[in-house]
């Protein structure tokens, strides 16, 4: 279950700038993640309550945006959405992709006072 | 059990243990950094007390004291990545081995595909060649690194408790017990578990997923963020593949839809059939 030890890296992460910024509280933290970055969101929201619990975080609004994967072919140049890393190209159908979009992993930005 | 957080006081932690070469004496340690249920990543760096006398590094039990000062909130853009901290510490390992001259391998499969036996075989073969050096991760046990041991390679053992997979922290701290002779090979056996080791950069200068015949050719496109990472797709057990229905070519067809760059090696870990061609793979790693 790495969500879990993604969470906590979000927790460290947000305890941090909170410390730093001299807020002691986080209303809404606003996060990336792309489909295809390997994170279950099942999963992430399953660990979060117990996560966040006594952090800065306890409470806050967590907003996600999903960043839909694109992928570029590499032998017809083409680009298109992709919903598994192992799609293959719509145009030509060749598997010699690589991804553009959907690999990200971030915090965006903290709401805190 | 702390109450303040809930943590176990001997449960869910890191153990690192240093056996093989001259050193047998079984070590343990409490580590500060991995208390996986509750936590305790925030106090990074910072020895964790299980007393919490007063709400030091607790920041919110002091809020309501201080609520006049933060009547309005604010914006931090911080744009950073979540896996900022494991990968900046990867790539402190990655800078230690290339100083060093040191190669490491990061091997990955799911639990049973033969990566031990694979290490077993390689490092009795090759000790005279090429010094070497071992990492074992398992959630529990001792029992990888004394086959390791057996050989009288240098090995350490994490034991990640609850941990699915091996970090970045915790290989610093396994190569500091281990000291790495310079130009010298490093494995690093990561937890059996072909999903979470994925997303965790070790500072390995390659990455080795196995897959063994027994397990089914649509391994790679079932876990394709761990075929996706690889550089070296190793097909294990190839002796038994008389008795399994296992297409090899499908395999690897599946999982160059994952990878396009990925090499690929055949080989019976036990038997050593095809493992010439993983020692000159290694050889030739070895040089660049
Ligand atoms: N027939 C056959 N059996 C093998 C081969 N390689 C490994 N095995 C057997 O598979 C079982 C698991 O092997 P290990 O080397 O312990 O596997 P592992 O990947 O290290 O397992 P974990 O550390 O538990 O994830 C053992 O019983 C091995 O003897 C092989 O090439 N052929
Ligand atoms: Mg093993
Ligand atoms: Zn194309």
């Amino acid at each position: 279950m790495h969500e879990l030890s993604v969470v906590m890296s979000i927790v460290e992460m947000a305890e941090e700038k909170t410390r730093q910024h001299g807020a002691t509280n986080v209303e809404q933290i606003n996060i990336d993640i792309g489909c295809l970055a390997g994170i279950e969101f099942g999963a992430l929201d399953f660990v979060w309550e117990a996560a966040v619990k006594d952090s800065v975080l306890e409470g806050a609004e967590r907003i996600i945006h999903k960043i839909p994967g694109r992928g570029k072919c590499s032998v017809c140049g083409n680009q298109f959405q992709m919903n598994n890393i192992f799609d293959s190209c719509p145009t030509c159908q060749s598997y010699q992709n690589e991804v553009i979009t959907g690999q990200e992993l971030i915090v965006k930005s903290l709401i805190v006072n | 059990m702390c109450g303040t957080c809930g943590c176990g006081e001997n449960l869910d932690v890191i153990t690192i243990t240093l056996l093989g070469d001259k050193v047998k004496n079984e070590e343990k340690e409490m580590v500060e950094n991995y208390f996986l249920k509750n936590d305790h990543h925030h106090h990074y760096g910072k020895v964790h007390h299980h007393h919490h006398g007063n709400s030091l590094g607790h920041a919110h039990e002091t809020e309501h004291d201080h609520t006049h000062e933060h009547l309005s909130s604010k914006v931090i853009q911080v744009e950073q990545d979540i896996l900022h901290q494991n990968d900046l510490l990867a790539e402190r390992n990655r800078g230690y081995f290339e100083a060093k001259n040191i190669v490491a391998f990061n091997l990955v499969s799911s639990p049973g595909s033969g990566k031990t036996s694979l290490l077993e075989h390689t490092l009795d073969t090759l000790k005279d060649q090429f010094h070497f050096s071992v990492i074992e991760g398992d959630q529990q046990t001792l029992n990888d690194a004394n086959r390791i041991a057996r050989l009288e390679i240098p090995v350490v053992q994490i034991n990640t408790g609850k941990a699915c997979h091996l970090d970045a922290a915790m290989v610093i701290r396994a190569v500091k017990k281990l000291n790495p002779k310079s130009d010298s090979i490093l494995f690093i056996e990561n937890v059996g578990n072909l999903v979470c080791p994925a997303m965790f950069d070790l500072g390995e200068t390659k990455r080795v997923v196995i897959m063994s015949v027994t397990e089914g050719e649509d391994k790679a496109i079932k876990y394709p963020d761990m075929f996706h990472s690889a550089h070296l797709c190793i097909i294990n057990k190839i002796d038994l593949l008389p008795y399994v229905d296992f297409n090899v070519e499908k395999a690897k067809a599946y999982a160059m839809q994952v990878n396009h760059h990925l090499e690929f090696i055949e080989l019976s870990a036990t038997k050593g059939t095809g493992i010439e061609q993983w020692y000159n793979w290694i050889a030739k790693n070895k040089r660049i």
